[in-house]
């Protein structure tokens, strides 16, 4: 870069003033977008990251695939202060028609979020464009196919994240900072937006966070309201706890909305403790869930039609070169019947620079 | 048929992804440090207890929702973390300590 200043210095004596205005103007831009290391070794080459899978499904007797699921990220660090990431999807799923041994597939696509951040300090930044909803903690933090231990969500998952992004304006950092407690808020403001990739609702609403960094103890508070159709509220808390001296996690979430309310519990924990995390045995990790939804109300909120209960048992393989073996099964009770859910799914998680650095 | 036309049809940009990765990742001369770093960084590691700083901010912020990557470039080491100071509120400072733990 420095080579190239010296070229335009060179042409600013032989250029007319309003060259020189210009050529000003682009060193300036040059030194905004080419950001400043601050760091000798780490450099901000925009990356390329996420997910791709196969998973395959069997709900009560029927078995669905997506073959395959991949959900891309892009990060592109812009300056000192500016981040532009986002992420889609591309699925081709194939699901069994009423006829016997036929299938139907379809594919979707599509922007789960596109975003710019604009840090301004720890305790403020600003993030614009389409983003997902801090609404507990799951839509936000768990679903991506790379983190999330379950090839499902919980059943409360869409309380209150109304279509699961908002388009508009969102404020997040850090209220409080100390060795002992780490206080986190997010607050977003979305429009009423019916242009295709970008859907979103009116709302508005939040997340606070109190995180113990001693004790490995997170809890959150949420808030959601809808200002569309029949207005509505909904409210959640989380609680996380993670041992420093053990590969355990203990994560839960209760949600209330509209018409139904539920919680899950999960434990996760990976049996690295007695030959490392790359033995054989290490590589294993065990993972539990409880679920139980309750319905108020009759309403269309992605919610199961009647109260739900459901276990869920997993066993994850961390393969290698970051690749994960899920396989899962759950027994969900209900009035409107019992049934087996079978899961398995393959998942890579992809990270690499978009071109070669220094 | 058709379904495992296309069934191959989406190994076949996979597989392409895969490869690509893995010549990237092979290529850079600091993988081998970033991945005894990085190894380090799981979450709730059991020899946790001399740490500097930055290995602990990532444990405590990064490792709440996930594994740190295998291997991680240097390349894109300041991307990542201005990425994790946007998810987690991470200060200017908690920047720096991490970025030294991940690229020493």
């Amino acid at each position: 870069m420095l080579f190239f200043l010296e070229v335009i210095v060179h042409h600013m004596r032989f250029r007319s003033t309003g060259r020189r205005f210009r050529l000003i103007f682009g060193c300036l831009l040059l030194l905004v977008i080419f950001p400043v290391e601050q760091h000798l070794a780490a450099q901000y080459v925009p990356l390329i990251s996420g997910g791709a899978s196969f998973l395959t499904n069997t709900n009560g007797g029927l078995t669905s695939y997506s073959a395959p699921l991949i959900e891309p990220l892009v990060a592109v660090p812009i300056g000192q202060h500016l981040l532009f990431e986002s992420r889609e999807f591309v699925q081709e799923s194939a699901s069994p028609r009423e006829s016997p041994q036929s299938y139907q597939t379809h594919i979707f696509s599509g922007v789960t979020y596109l975003q710019m951040d604009y840090l301004v300090t720890r305790k403020l930044t600003f993030v614009a464009g389409k983003y997902l909803v801090p609404f507990a903690t799951y839509n936000e933090r768990l679903s991506p196919i790379w983190i999330s231990n379950f090839q499902d969500g919980p059943l409360i998952a869409t309380i209150g994240i109304m279509n699961g992004a908002g388009t508009g304006g969102m404020i997040r950092g850090s209220l409080l900072s100390t060795p002992k407690l780490s206080v986190d808020y997010a607050a977003y403001l979305s429009a009423n937006v019916t242009t295709s990739q970008f859907e979103s609702s009116h709302s508005t609403g939040g997340r606070i966070d109190v995180f113990f960094p001693a004790s490995r103890l997170e809890i959150g508070t949420s808030y959601g309201r809808l200002f569309q159709g029949v207005n509505s509220n909904a409210s959640g808390f989380h609680v996380w706890w993670q041992p420093r001296s053990i590969p355990l996690s203990i994560r839960s979430e209760y949600a209330h909305g509209q018409h139904s309310h539920g919680y899950w519990i999960e434990t996760a924990y990976r049996l690295s403790q007695w030959n490392g995390p790359d033995s054989w045995l290490g590589r294993l990790e065990p993972v539990f869930r409880m679920q139980q939804t309750f319905r108020n109300s009759p309403g269309s909120d992605g919610l199961p039609g009647v109260d739900t209960q459901r276990a869920d048992f997993a066993l994850d393989y961390h393969l290698p070169h970051e690749v994960r073996i899920n396989t899962s099964y759950a027994r969900q009770f209900s009035s409107t019947g019992d049934r087996n859910v079978w899961e398995t799914g393959i998942v890579y998680r992809f990270l690499f620079p978009a071109w070669k650095g220094k | 048929m058709k379904f495992w036309m296309r069934f191959m049809v989406g190994v076949l940009p996979l597989s392409g992804l895969m490869m690509i990765a893995q010549t990237s990742q092979s290529l850079s001369a600091s993988n081998a440090k970033a991945k005894t770093t990085a190894q380090s960084a799981k979450p709730n590691a059991p020899n946790a207890v001399q740490q500097d700083p930055g290995e602990r901010k990532f444990q405590a912020n990064c490792g709440r929702c996930h594994t740190a990557p295998e291997q991680l470039p240097t390349s894109i080491t300041g991307t990542v973390v201005r990425h994790m100071r946007v998810r987690a509120s991470l200060s200017a400072q908690d920047e720096q300590d991490i970025l030294r733990f991940l690229a020493p």
